[in-house]
This record gives C-alpha cells, sequence and structure tokens, in this order.
C-alpha cells in the first residue's frame, strides 16, 4: 500500500508540511540522497547502513517491569494490532519494522489506574566490532491503554547498538497516558525510531521525550487524534554534547474537531560538532476547527562549534481555531545572568549549572516520577561538570581542542 | 574594621568607536558603618562606579586601584569579590527562569558564608528577613526575579543583602521605579542593615527622594565621571533646590565646592 500526498506535487511545493510516503514496504521508501527535506540535516553516513536495512548482528533486551494487572506479551510478526495506529513514514522505520521480528506489547486493560509505572528497559548488548560499529538491532514496542484507564510508561534506553526501533502507543477513548522516552545511550550508539501516538477521544496524551546521551539519535514522534477533545503535550529535553547529532521530527496532525497539542522542546548544545535538529510540524486539516495548538523550541547554546537547527512549520487548513502559534529561538548563555549569580559569591562553574538547570526545569519538573528527573538532572550535571575549563567561559579554542574527536 | 578604598579610579568601556574613558580618577573611601551617598545626573558615571566595584566584565579599568582592608579587589574575580563582602543591589535585577528564589538564595549563602547554612535556621532566617520587608512566602517559590514587578525586584535585591551580611554594600539607584509603599518597604529593608552597623552602604541615586528615608553622613556629587563635590547631608538639602545644574553647566568641569577628595572619609 502505497499513500503519496493527494496533490501529486513533491512534499516541499504541497504545503508547509511535507507528506510522507507512508508503507510498511522498505522498498516503497525511496533511498535518501540527503537533499530531501525530511533528511537534509541527517548525517546518513553515520546512520551505519540502516537505510538499507542490514541483517541484525546485535542485540537490543527489552525488560518490562509492570504493576499487577498489565498485560506484557511477545507478539508475532503477523500479529494484526501490529502497524494498527502507524505506517512507516520512512525506509528506516519501514525496515525496522520488516525486521524486528514481532513486538513487545504492554497493555493497560480499560479503567485500569496503576499508581506504578510501567518501566521498559532497552539495553543495547551490542559490544563495537572491529570496524567500531555497534551491532544493528531492530525492534518493535506497542503500548495500548485502554479506554479511562490511566498509566505511566517509560521507556529507558542505555548500552549500546545501532537501533531502528518504532514506537506504537495508542490511548483509548477518555485514557490517560504519562509516557517518558529517555535515551541514555553509551557514547557509541545509534537510535532512529518513529513514535507513533494515536490518541483516542477525550483522551490524553503527555509524552517526554528526553535525549542525553548517543552518536546519532534521530526520533520521529507523530501525533494522530481518532476523536474530538484528545489532548497531547510532546515535551522534550536534550543535551547535545560534542560531536553528537540529535534529531527531533515532530508532526501532529489535527484531523478531528476540538482537540489540543502543547509541544515543549528544550535542548542545550555544548562543543565542537554538537548538532541538534528540531522539526516542529503541526498541521491543521480543514474540518478541525475548534484545534488549540502551541510548539515551542528554546535552545541553549554553551559553547563555539555546536550548531542547532530549529525548523517551526505550521499548516492551517480552517480559520476557526483556538489558538495556533509557534516560536523558536536559539541563544547563548545569559552573560548578563552569570554576572547577576557570581556577584552574589557563586562561582562561575556553579552559575552555569543554576542557569542550565533554571532553563531545562520547566519542561523536567513537569515529569511526575521523581528518580527519574533526580537521574535527568543528575545527568545533566554530570555532563557540565565535565567542562573543559571549571572557572574560564569556554573559549572556541577549548571547544575546539577540548573534544575534538570525541 | 572593614574599609572599602578606591583610588584615582580609572574606567573605560568598549564602543564601536574604541574605548571611551567613563571614569576620570574617582577617589572614595566607605568605611563599616558608614553610609554614603553618591549622586549625580544621568550619565555622570554613578552605575559605571558600582559595576566597577562588582567586577562587571564590560567595565575595564585602566588606572587606579581598589581594595577592601588592604586587599586588591581588582584581582578579584566577580564571586570572589562578593565572597570577600561587596554586595551590589543592581538597578535592574536579571530574570534567570527556573532558577527558584530559595534554592538561589541558599546558594548564595553558602558561596558567601563558606559553608551551608543550616537549614532549620536558614529557613526562620529567610522568613524573617522576607516578612521584614512585606514579601509573601509564595515568593521564594518563584524564578529569581522572573515576573517580578520593580517593587518585588529591589525588595529582592534588599533581601539579599540582609541575608549575605556584606562588609560594603552598594545600591545602585535602589530608588529608581518605586512607588511611594515600595520606597518606605525598601528604605526600611537598608535602614534594618545600617543600624547593626556592620556595613559600610554606598547609595548611589539620582533623586534626593530616598534620602529622606536614609540619611547619610556623607554625600558626594559626581559628574562627568569625577567625584566634584563632597559634604555632610547638608548637601543633599542644596541639591534638593538647585539640582545638578551648577555641577553641568561648563561641561562637567566645575571645580569641587566642598572637601578636597577623600578628606570626608
Amino acid at each position: 500500500m502505497v499513500v503519496i500526498d493527494a496533490t501529486g506535487r513533491p512534499p516541499m511545493a504541497s504545503g508547509a508540511v511535507p507528506r510522507p510516503v507512508r508503507s510498511r514496504n522498505p522498498l516503497d521508501h525511496d533511498v535518501p540522497t540527503g537533499r530531501e527535506e525530511a533528511w537534509r540535516f541527517t548525517p546518513l553516513r553515520r546512520l551505519r547502513g540502516l537505510l538499507t536495512g542490514p541483517d541484525a548482528d546485535g542485540k537490543v533486551s527489552v525488560t518490562v517491569t509492570a504493576p499487577a494487572g498489565i498485560a506484557v506479551e511477545q507478539l508475532d510478526a503477523a500479529d494484526p494490532r501490529i502497524g494498527r495506529s502507524y505506517t512507516p513514514a520512512d525506509r528506516v522505520a519501514a525496515f525496522a519494522l520488516a525486521r524486528a521480528g514481532g513486538a513487545t506489547a504492554i497493555t493497560v486493560p480499560a479503567e485500569a489506574a496503576p499508581t506504578e509505572p510501567v518501566l521498559v528497559h532497552l539495553h543495547g548488548e551490542s559490544p563495537r566490532s572491529a570496524a567500531g560499529a555497534a551491532g544493528v538491532a531492530y525492534g518493535h514496542l506497542l503500548v495500548e491503554v485502554g479506554p479511562f484507564a490511566s498509566a505511566t510508561v517509560v521507556l529507558d534506553h542505555t548500552g549500546s547498538a545501532t537501533y531502528a526501533g518504532n514506537v506504537e502507543v495508542h490511548v483509548g477513548h477518555g485514557a490517560s497516558l504519562t509516557f517518558v522516552s529517555l535515551q541514555d545511550w553509551d557514547a557509541g550508539a545509534v537510535h532512529v525510531g518513529a513514535h507513533a501516538y494515536s490518541i483516542g477521544r477525550d483522551a490524553k496524551l503527555r509524552s517526554f521525550t528526553v535525549t542525553l546521551g548517543g552518536d546519532l539519535v534521530r526520533l520521529s514522534p507523530t501525533v494522530d487524534y481518532r476523536g474530538p477533545g484528545g489532548d497531547a503535550e510532546l515535551n522534550g529535553v536534550f543535551f547535545t554534547d560534542a560531536g553528537q547529532h540529535q534529531e527531533h521530527r515532530l508532526l501532529v496532525t489535527h484531523t478531528p474537531r476540538s482537540c489540543r497539542s502543547r509541544v515543549t522542546y528544550k535542548g542545550a548544545l555544548r562543543g565542537a560538532g554538537a548538532h541538534s535538529v528540531w522539526i516542529g510540524d503541526v498541521v491543521i486539516d480543514a474540518d478541525a476547527i475548534d484545534t488549540d495548538t502551541y510548539e515551542l523550541n528554546r535552545n541553549l547554546v554553551l559553547t563555539d562549534g555546536a550548531r542547532a537547527d530549529s525548523v517551526p512549520n505550521l499548516e492551517i487548513l480552517t480559520g476557526e481555531v483556538v489558538g495556533a502559534g509557534h516560536a523558536s529561538a536559539t541563544g547563548r548563555f545569559d552573560d548578563e545572568a552569570l554576572f547577576y549569580l557570581q556577584s552574589r559569591g557563586i562561582p562561575p562553574a556553579e552559575a552555569r549549572r543554576l542557569v542550565v538547570h533554571g532553563f531545562f526545569a520547566e519542561v523536567i519538573d513537569r515529569i511526575e516520577v521523581v528518580e527519574l528527573r533526580d537521574r535527568i538532572m543528575a545527568s545533566v550535571s554530570a555532563r557540565l561538570g565535565e567542562t573543559p575549563a571549571e572557572d574560564e567561559p569556554a573559549t572556541p579554542a577549548e571547544a575546539g581542542a577540548g573534544r575534538a574527536g570525541a | 574594621m572593614s574599609t572599602l578604598e578606591i583610588r584615582n579610579l580609572h574606567v573605560s568601556v568598549e564602543t564601536e568607536e574604541g574605548p571611551r574613558e567613563i571614569l576620570r580618577g574617582v577617589d572614595l573611601t566607605v568605611r563599616k558603618g558608614e553610609t554614603h551617598a553618591i549622586m549625580g545626573p544621568n550619565g555622570s558615571g554613578k552605575s559605571t562606579l558600582s559595576y566597577s566595584i562588582a567586577g562587571h566584565p564590560k567595565y575595564t579599568v585602566t588606572d587606579g586601584t581598589i581594595t577592601l582592608d588592604g586587599e586588591d579587589v581588582l584581582a578579584m574575580g566577580v564571586d570572589a569579590r562578593a565572597r570577600a563582602g561587596i554586595f551590589l543591589a543592581m538597578q535592574y535585577p536579571v530574570e534567570i527562569p527556573g532558577v527558584s528564589v530559595s534554592n538561589f538564595l541558599r546558594s548564595s549563602a553558602t558561596a558567601v558564608r563558606g559553608e551551608a547554612p543550616k537549614l532549620r535556621t536558614w529557613v526562620k532566617e529567610v522568613k524573617a528577613s522576607m516578612e521584614a520587608l512585606e514579601m509573601d512566602p509564595a515568593f521564594a517559590e518563584r524564578g529569581v526575579n522572573e515576573g517580578f514587578s520593580g517593587g518585588e525586584k529591589k525588595r529582592h535585591e534588599i533581601l539579599q543583602m540582609a541575608l549575605l551580611k556584606p562588609k560594603i554594600a552598594v545600591l545602585d539607584e535602589t530608588d529608581s521605579g518605586l512607588d511611594v509603599d515600595a520606597l518606605r518597604i525598601v528604605s526600611g529593608g537598608i535602614e534594618a542593615v545600617r543600624a547593626k552597623g556592620e556595613t559600610g552602604i554606598l547609595l548611589i541615586t539620582h533623586y534626593t527622594r530616598i534620602l529622606r528615608y536614609i540619611k547619610p553622613e556623607f554625600v558626594h556629587v559626581m559628574t562627568a565621571g569625577r567625584i566634584v563635590d563632597e559634604g555632610g547631608p547638608e548637601l543633599a538639602a542644596v541639591l534638593e533646590d538647585s539640582g545638578y545644574d551648577r555641577y553641568v553647566k561648563g561641561g562637567g568641569a566645575a571645580a569641587p565646592t566642598g572637601a578636597p577628595a577623600g578628606a570626608v572619609s
């Protein structure tokens, strides 16, 4: 099945937001050249061949810790539940679905309200090969929250792998889901994945995408609503260190009326070759009256040599909306803020740490799992603590020499 | 006995046309327990003086010295100056989003005191200081200066002064932008610190209004980067009546009419 943008025009010409080809067959997706809108920011050579779907020679183990009453199953590749809410929109995602050989399914029954979160630990167990790259692994995760249920699901990615994995999240009517995906990979990992959220009528999703580790992480969260009254909050935090590429490509499609979406992504970048990409696409279809949407991306560039790309796109096909807006800003440390803190006796390194924590706090403080919040902040602190010269503002020379080749 | 001594201070800022000298030889001595007012028209260099004492990187000291109890202040970083006992209440306090007032106050008190204050006594101390400044307890959970009104910002500055107990406090136009109620509260906070006699206060102001609440022992008039007149409280009264005209006429080159620089200290 191939669905192409109905206008037949190339994506760039069809509107602000490109419509990708959607198909489960990898061969329906062209091999990107790097010039496509969807791939122009991604260093294709660092994908370690994921575009051609190499055989798996590595492993990402999946360990689920779930409160009583939550079903955890291993599904066959033929299971009809797989792909119900998601059809791959690019070649890597299609290979991931084709090669995952099934899926891990987590099902929260209707009206259940477990107080403890479901923890899904995905651990890359792929030692680096002779060529220096972590082994290839594929995965598919299915999260289904039954009608009127309420749950928290946490994905925790650690270890090392070259991993293509999709996540399909189906939120039932009137249900409420808090979903956290933490990318805390070792330095050598590559992670490409689609996170597809399907929001039922009057359902609420609160998601957090936190990307800290890895050599290259490219995630594509998408939101679709199956009925009116859906509410999706997509929060994101990333800390892009020297040499890392972290890309978050969001697409929220408002088709039914009276749905709400809020996108808030905050990133900090540090060191030579640190590159973050944030794409925020929102489409409000012609029938999606009474839509309320706002997306925001703020980036804090801590040193020279780092680059943040931020591209919000809003395509509005009806004027009868509650609100539709976006904001994007990328800035450096506010020198006056650092001076203010230092003038109160706070040493420069501590002052910078406070400013970065404050910057992230708006998003991280919304995470209700305390241990997770603390772990993320501690990880950010640790990264800041590695600053080459503790008491000197980083100069271009430091940024270039300190972490080159990392 | 804490003494801040400023001698022949020359300070420049970088402009598009190259460095421009703002302070042209300032001499000033402030001792613990003393209150000095520096008054002058806009552009006279008052704020430059306060930022230079605190060590703002925008200002370059090209000549002269600043010492605190004989220690070379100019050799210290901004944070070291604060830990040595210098405090600057800023004219335009900076917003630091996401950093709560309580976290900020505790971090700065820990840095200045050299150890984390004991939690129990610290909470009481902050509460009492905030009550004295008529600040709502909910204030402590807000982001530093985030969305504060002008009056709230200035009260927050004086709260910090009260908690950090500096040897020398420079108050840069703390009175500007305050309505009568806020001025009364802020002045009360300054007066409370002053009454303890442990802090030398350098009150920088454009207007004489605040001097109705806080009586300085010494008044200095600054124009064009120099202190051009000095005297006691009576000088403030003269300025209240006649303004700065007599100093500014003639391009700021007016000769001092009062005691020579340094004589008041």
